[in-house]
């Protein structure tokens, strides 16, 4: 049973113009993740009109950071504050931003893999 | 304007099974604003997928939640099959229809009996449980298990049904609608019900939209985002989503118990169209370089898996996102404006599961 998607790249900063042109077009944010990866963090947006999925990466290499989406999808909160904590990604202009406390983990974050290139967690 | 006031809700609360944190800011009795904090008992299951394989990794997503234990490995199972191109068979197909739809009965009576504990109507939420036990006791005769089935695989399900389980699955559901008919009828019209749950937390559907709802949440908001209503199988088994417009926390119910008797046909459609065959492929090897994302409608909404493969036995990433995760928002939302005696009653009807958030 196949579903509808599509997958496509990005750069980084065309994120916000694209979260704004999608909210306009009638999409749904679906979900944010993040992909640790050997030298930054690779993002997948992820974005529904009528049950079609339309995923849009974004990489973001260590140290740099992206724009929040919570203008236009106010709900990505919960993403943008998760991939902060979890993988140490920093999301500039957010409208709820925790500040690194929105996640407790007894672990240490964040979450890299510099030791299998490529693997994500 | 009152004095405001911040009050601590959760993390150990009785309305809450499970600990969530809600900061309350009150002005009087009403509040204005709700902050949620999660990941008290965040388990960080994603991670494993570096030490594990992926087709172990089955046993890890089954654990994800102990109520839509079946959907996750569905969902995670259907995402390494996309990835790979395995087509699973009809029957194989037709049976995971079938346990998932009775998962979501069991998701459902499980959420009315909570809900009736928090009304305080404790003869009603024993009632709920009671007619639950009857499907429990369906999967721990077929499975072996009455939760976390490890029922689905990758490439199909792990056994066959025999008539006489079939029969059970039937009866079961009789059972059940018979049940329905008369404490659904509680829900419905109860006096003490509706005033405590008709007017109670609206959700507009503008807000559901704009806020990328999911599940019953959306639906009782006259949201149809059900991934069903686009599934093949579901459409031959006679597939209706259920909406509701008022989106209150009546209406939020009301879009439970009519789906447990959506589900009730569903499964009985199933049993009676039940195609014959094989009810799984065998799967060898790694997973190609790629990813895929597949989607499953949990009892408390849609259920998002993507997985990404660089060619070997463990998976680059393995995702989950959870009904809960994205009605967060709504839940925030809804408690703006709401009166503090009504904020736990608001929270259930959300169905919060922190055990999937915490994923």
């Amino acid at each position: 049973m196949t579903q509808n998607q599509t997958f496509e790249t990005a750069e980084p900063g065309r994120i916000p113009a694209l979260a704004q042109e999608l909210r306009d077009g009638g999409y749904r944010l679906v979900q944010l993740c993040a992909v640790a990866m050997p030298e930054g963090t690779e993002l997948v947006y992820s974005f529904d009109k009528d049950f079609d999925l339309r995923n849009i990466k974004a990489y973001v290499p260590e140290g740099e950071t992206i724009g929040s989406i919570t203008p236009w999808f106010w709900s990505a909160f919960v993403y943008e504050n998760e991939v902060h904590d979890l993988f140490g990604v920093s999301f500039e202009g957010s409208q709820l931003d925790y500040k690194g406390n929105f996640f407790r983990v007894s672990t240490k974050t964040p979450w890299k893999n510099t030791a299998n290139a490529g693997k994500g967690a | 304007m009152g004095k405001r006031t911040i009050v601590p809700f959760g993390p150990q609360h009785p309305a809450l099974p499970e600990p969530v944190h809600l900061d309350l800011e009150l002005e009087d009795e009403t509040v204005v604003r709700a902050i949620p904090s999660i990941g008290y008992v965040h388990r960080g299951l994603e991670k494993l997928t570096e030490s594990r394989d992926y087709k172990d990794m089955m046993y890890v997503m089954e654990r994800v939640c102990g109520i839509c234990s079946f959907g996750h490995g569905w969902g995670y199972a259907g995402a390494v099959e996309g990835l790979m191109g395995v087509e699973v068979p009809e029957r194989g197909q037709y049976l995971r229809v079938m346990f998932h739809e009775l998962s979501r009965i069991h998701s459902h009576l499980l959420w009315l009996g909570l809900l009736a504990d928090g009304l305080g109507f404790d003869s009603l939420f024993m009632h709920c449980w009671r007619i639950r036990e009857k499907i429990l006791d369906v999967f721990e005769a077929i499975t072996g298990g009455r939760v976390i089935l490890s029922f689905c695989e990758i490439g199909g399900v792990k056994k066959d049904l025999t008539p006489e389980m079939l029969r059970m699955v039937g009866e079961a559901c009789d059972f059940v609608e018979d049940e329905m008919r008369k404490t659904g009828l509680v829900f419905m019209k109860d006096t003490s019900v509706r005033n405590r749950l008709c007017g109670t937390g609206v959700l507009s559907k503008e807000d559901a939209m704009s806020l990328c709802s999911v599940g019953p949440v959306a639906r009782g908001s006259g949201v149809n985002n059900d991934i069903r209503s686009v599934s093949p199988i579901y459409k031959d088994l006679g597939f209706e989503p259920v909406l509701y417009d008022e989106g209150d926390c009546w209406s939020r119910c009301m879009v439970r118990v009519d789906e447990i008797m959506g589900s009730l046909e569903i499964v009985r459609n199933a049993i009676r169209n039940l195609p014959g065959g094989d009810v799984s492929v065998p799967v060898k090897g790694n997973p190609p370089v790629g990813e895929y994302v597949f989607r499953v409608e949990q009892p408390r909404g849609e259920a998002f898996y993507y997985v990404k493969s660089d060619g070997t036995k463990h998976l680059e990433r393995a995702r989950v996102r959870t009904p809960t995760n994205i009605n967060i928002p709504a839940m925030v939302k809804t408690l703006q404006g709401c009166s503090l005696q009504d904020v736990s009653m608001l929270v259930i009807t959300i169905d919060p599961c922190i055990s999937c958030t915490e994923r």
